[in-house]
């Protein structure tokens, strides 16, 4: 492995209106927390691949008299192996620290970050929240990837404890990867968009499981015409991501908070309907249901596009699904492996899309400079520039 | 819902997350102690930066160079000060060690239900 930089600290991290203030030792404690990612990633992690091809895939196949024959298998086996416990427990509790660094910052500023909110909000039109709404199990049945109270709790009145706590952690989480505003897969999608579709001028754009915002901002900077609905179905998120789509300048989003499962909109109302990290929360029942809702709602020329993590597939060897796997057991996303597995194209025809409408693909984002001032030595900037999997269909 | 100077913001800020916690050693107890650990790892590193910020601040500020203070050589009266501290501080993070091997001289130690049994 040749020597990386470290990962940018935390102070680079872009600053809005309702971003919670850090002082040095939050910036220290996050900078630690990404540098303990790193070190976890590219230390120790390559080590637990070699201890599974050394030593575990060894001795279980001989016990076996037979080879590994799903990922099940594996867990199994690696879970007794010392250098995956090692690895796995420093993973977790790693992530347990981020979310307890996290909100001792906001809550200690709790009182004037929901001023602001209140003030940025101030009972716009375009932030919908309806507390009757009842928040799914997919949501609610454990807090997703260990954050405490998940998306919708809230803690008191006007509460976006959680939006910002979320917020203030992901340029940790990700060394800084997404840029400055997190918005790396967003950006992304907008830039595809421009360039491959330069006719493409969608009116009306629908976000799925927006959370804060992050991703469907660059679509809505990138459309400033387009009239964008962004729904979610936790009020904290939303609150924040209102707050902070207006103090960016972004006032062409209406946040609301809306169970994607039955959103009520005409037939043929959306020409873009996007979501990004989106389907590994939902479940086995709500996502035909999903999809069918988004065919519906898509006008006939209209776009659906998602950004995921890549799906699994027969040829991905056994390791590499365990490992991506480890989210499923070990970070509270009870769907993840489930969705992984799916065949994405198949349900997508399912939901009414023709099949030489559909399409998979990734899309390369863009390097903050401002994150990353200096190209790699070899001027190829070689993992700096983010992937995602996107898969998709056009009505 | 509560009012924000009612909230328990130490409590709240390491509440855990809803969804039993995986175990990952063969004794959960390594588990405990690690995070624990962990967390002592990483507040040094907090300090250690806060440090590195006064030395550079005062360093900016023209009152002493961080040339200085790695060159820094106590005298004699100063080292002995700072041996010292540097065993006081061994001995309480070892404090338990040290405890354990109290019962190699005093042999085995009272029993705390016979005495209760005794006093009963
Ligand atoms: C991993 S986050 C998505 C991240 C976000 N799209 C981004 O780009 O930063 C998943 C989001 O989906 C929301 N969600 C889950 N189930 C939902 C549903 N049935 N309807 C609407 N939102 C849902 C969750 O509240 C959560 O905010």
């Amino acid at each position: 492995m040749s020597k990386q930089a470290p990962p940018p600290s935390w102070r680079h991290v872009g600053r809005h209106g309702v971003f919670p203030q850090g002082k040095l030792d939050d910036a220290s404690r996050f900078d630690f927390l990404a540098n303990m990612n790193r070190h976890l990633a590219t230390r120790l992690s390559p080590k637990v691949r070699e201890s599974f091809e050394k030593r575990v895939a060894p001795r279980t196949e001989q016990a076996l008299g037979r080879p590994l024959k799903d990922r099940g298998e594996v867990r199994e086996a690696m879970a007794r192996e010392p250098i995956y416990q090692m690895w796995s427990a420093l993973r977790r509790t790693t992530m347990e620290m981020r979310q307890q660094a996290g909100r001792a910052m906001v809550l200690r500023q709790l009182e004037p970050l929901i001023e602001k909110a209140r003030a940025l909000n101030d009972a716009a039109v375009t932030l919908q929240l309806d507390p009757t709404l009842e928040i799914p199990r997919t949501a609610c049945a454990v807090d997703i990837h260990c954050m405490p109270g998940g998306y919708h709790t809230e803690l008191v009145e006007d509460d976006i404890t959680n939006g910002a706590n979320y917020d203030a952690g992901i340029f940790a989480t990700t060394g800084g990867m997404l840029g400055r505003w997190n918005d790396g897969g967003g950006q992304a999608l907008a830039q595809w968009l421009k360039q491959k579709y330069p006719a493409f001028k969608p009116r009306r754009i629908l976000d799925l499981g927006c959370t804060i915002g992050h991703n469907v901002v660059p679509l809505a900077q990138a459309f400033p015409e387009a009239e964008v609905i962004a729904i979610d179905v936790g009020a904290p998120m939303l609150r924040y991501a209102h707050a902070r789509a207006r103090s960016l300048g972004v006032e062409n989003i209406t946040f609301r908070q809306a169970n994607a499962d039955d959103l009520g909109y005409p037939d043929g109302h959306f020409d873009l309907i996007s979501s990004a990290m989106f389907w590994h929360e939902s479940s086995a029942r709500s996502m035909p249901l999903q999809l069918r809702e988004i065919y519906r709602m898509l006008a006939v020329g209209g776009l659906t596009a998602h950004l995921e993590q890549p799906q699994y597939g027969e040829d991905m060897s056994l390791y590499e699904q365990f490992i991506r796997d480890w989210d499923t057991w070990n970070n509270n996303e009870p769907f993840w492996g489930v969705m992984h597995d799916y065949d994405v194209r198949q349900m997508v025809l399912d939901a009414g899309f023709a099949a030489d409408k559909y399409f998979e693909t990734t899309v390369a984002g863009v390097v903050d400079r401002e994150v990353f001032p200096v190209a790699e030595s070899n001027g190829e900037d070689y993992g700096r520039a983010a992937l995602w999997t996107m898969f998709g269909a056009w009505k | 819902m509560s009012k924000i100077s009612d909230l328990d913001i130490i409590d709240l800020a390491g509440t855990r997350a809803k969804g039993a916690r995986p175990y990952y050693f063969n004794d959960p107890d390594s588990d405990r102690l690690l995070s624990i650990v962990m967390a002592v790892a990483m507040e040094h590193a907090v300090t250690r930066q806060r440090l590195d910020a006064l030395e550079r601040l005062i360093e900016a500020k023209g009152l002493l160079s961080r040339q200085e203070l790695d060159d820094y050589v106590p005298d004699r009266a100063a080292e002995g000060e700072r041996g010292v501290w540097t065993q006081e501080y061994i001995a309480r993070i070892l404090r338990f060690v040290q405890q354990e091997t109290e019962t190699l001289r005093d042999g085995v130690d009272v029993d705390i239900h016979a005495v209760q049994d005794e006093l009963r």
